[in-house]
């Protein structure tokens, strides 16, 4: 059953086009994300936050966003050209791809074909998400390096160590839920929760997930890769205008996909635990309000925790957090074996 | 099977156009008035002294390292985790085999000190 072929049931031009109207819902939600992250933080701190441009202040991301368009591009002369232009799009590129993967609900008929509220649904679920983002560490290497600057390239570093060390971590904390679920397929590991969310029986999963998580997506308080009392801006210390604005819509993508991702696999996606006969209009509103909450306990946590030192992370995620996802996996592990006997 | 994955590769397509159009429009919309130390690597005040090639500390490499013992172990356990209740206990202690004489190394990575950082 559980390498089971994840079959595509749709014609080609509907795969395209759900494509890209789920990137457009992608490019909706960044700036709201933006905006939010902004309003929060200002209110965290007792002040209003972006209230100028716009009803609340939410024109301000489309502000933004103008301004920074309307900068000079520039680039070091210590640069590597070709690799300093690539870069940001290498990030931006696997943001978008791992976009692809959360699911938004079933698949149910829409006028008469049916239709799945994805962008794919592979038979490798979490290895896809692994590889993309192993491929977006690229784009924050190239970019550091290329440019030319002590600061960006230190940045760089500290980001590939950081990602590398709790890349391992987070792939063990899932296997836990592997294990209970017995498939790869995303929206089978959904349907598998039916009982029960896995952030019940896989507890201490979730937890080193979440905190992996944070220093996956170079977030307060593991965001050493841009340090900006140390290392100016880290790795993209020397973009600015367009190029600069591809990393940061890469970098709040990848937040509300890590978000995505936590809330396929630990809180149950489309879900809601004792509502039978759930109609599927309502799958994508749940996966969503699911996801806001992730990205508010982001936000949250940026306000609230200091930054670690380098070392002190370094050492947390090799020495506690590693041995704990792998004791976590090899508890679940057994007791699944025990318990099916 | 191959098709499943097409929605993936609009994906990719849509992030590569997204980011070349931020790239372009700025080349576009922006102004562009070069002067010398415009074109300088950011630094403190002081002249910078880069050149290209950088040295870094040795624990970046050991760190590389040790990610791609672990990262296979992680890799191993996958399809040993989604197959688990078909091999039930066989499958089990091959794994713990294997998780165990990781963690043999594991111990002796962290008593020569590899992963403490200098």
């Amino acid at each position: 059953m559980s390498f089971a072929l994840v079959d595509y049931f749709e014609p080609w031009w509907i795969q395209i086009i759900k494509g890209i109207v789920l990137f457009a819902i992608g490019l909706q939600i960044v700036p709201l994300v933006l905006l939010a992250e902004r309003k929060l933080l200002g209110r965290f701190q007792g002040r209003y936050g972006p209230n100028r441009v716009g009803p609340y202040g939410l024109i301000q991301p489309l502000a933004d966003i103008v301004k920074l368009l309307g900068k000079e591009q520039s680039r070091p002369e210590t640069s590597v050209g070709p690799l300093f232009i690539v870069a940001p799009v290498i990030s931006i590129m696997t943001a978008v791809g791992t976009f692809a993967i959360i699911p938004f609900g079933d698949a149910p008929h829409i006028f008469g074909t049916r239709v799945g509220l994805y962008g794919v649904d592979v038979s490798i679920g979490p290895l896809y998400i692994f590889a993309l983002s192993a491929i977006s560490f690229y784009g924050l290497m190239l970019g550091g390096w290329a440019s030319g600057s002590k600061y960006s390239f230190l940045g760089a570093m500290r980001a590939a160590a950081q990602l590398i060390s709790y890349e391992v971590s987070q792939g063990l904390a899932l296997v836990g839920v592997l294990i209970t679920a017995g498939t790869l397929s995303l929206t089978q590991i959904v349907h598998a929760q039916e009982g029960m969310w896995y952030i019940v029986p896989q507890l201490a999963g979730f937890l080193i997930f979440m905190v992996a998580a944070f220093a996956e997506t170079n977030r307060a308080p593991f965001d050493l890769a841009e340090a900006d009392a140390e290392l100016v801006g880290g790795y993209n210390t020397e973009y600015g205008g367009g190029r600069f604005a591809s990393y940061y819509f890469a970098e709040y993508l990848n937040v509300v996909v890590v978000s995505g991702v936590a809330t396929t696999l630990f809180l149950g996606g489309w879900l809601i635990p004792g509502w039978h006969g759930q109609p599927a209009w309502t799958d994508p509103f749940v996966v969503l309000f699911k996801m806001t909450l992730f990205i508010s306990f982001f936000i949250w946590i940026r306000a609230t925790l200091p930054r670690l030192r380098y070392d002190q992370l370094m050492s947390f995620g090799w020495k506690i957090l590693l041995p704990l996802a792998t004791l976590n996996t090899l508890a679940t592990a057994i007791i699944v074996v025990a318990v099916h006997k | 099977m191959l098709r499943s994955y097409l929605p993936a590769i609009v994906f990719l397509a849509l992030g590569g156009i997204v980011g070349g159009t931020f790239a372009y429009l700025n080349t576009v919309i922006g102004p562009r008035r070069r002067i010398a130390s415009k074109t300088q690597p950011y630094e403190c005040g002081l002249p910078s002294e880069v050149k290209y090639g950088f040295r870094f500390g040795i624990s970046f490499y050991l760190i590389a390292m040790l990610f791609i013992l672990f990262d296979i172990e992680t890799i191993f356990l996958y399809p040993i985790a989604a197959e688990l209740r078909a091999f039930g206990a066989f499958a089990l202690y091959e794994a713990i085999t294997f998780v165990v004489l990781l963690f043999v190394a594991f111990v002796y990575v962290w008593r020569r000190g590899a992963l403490d950082w200098r």
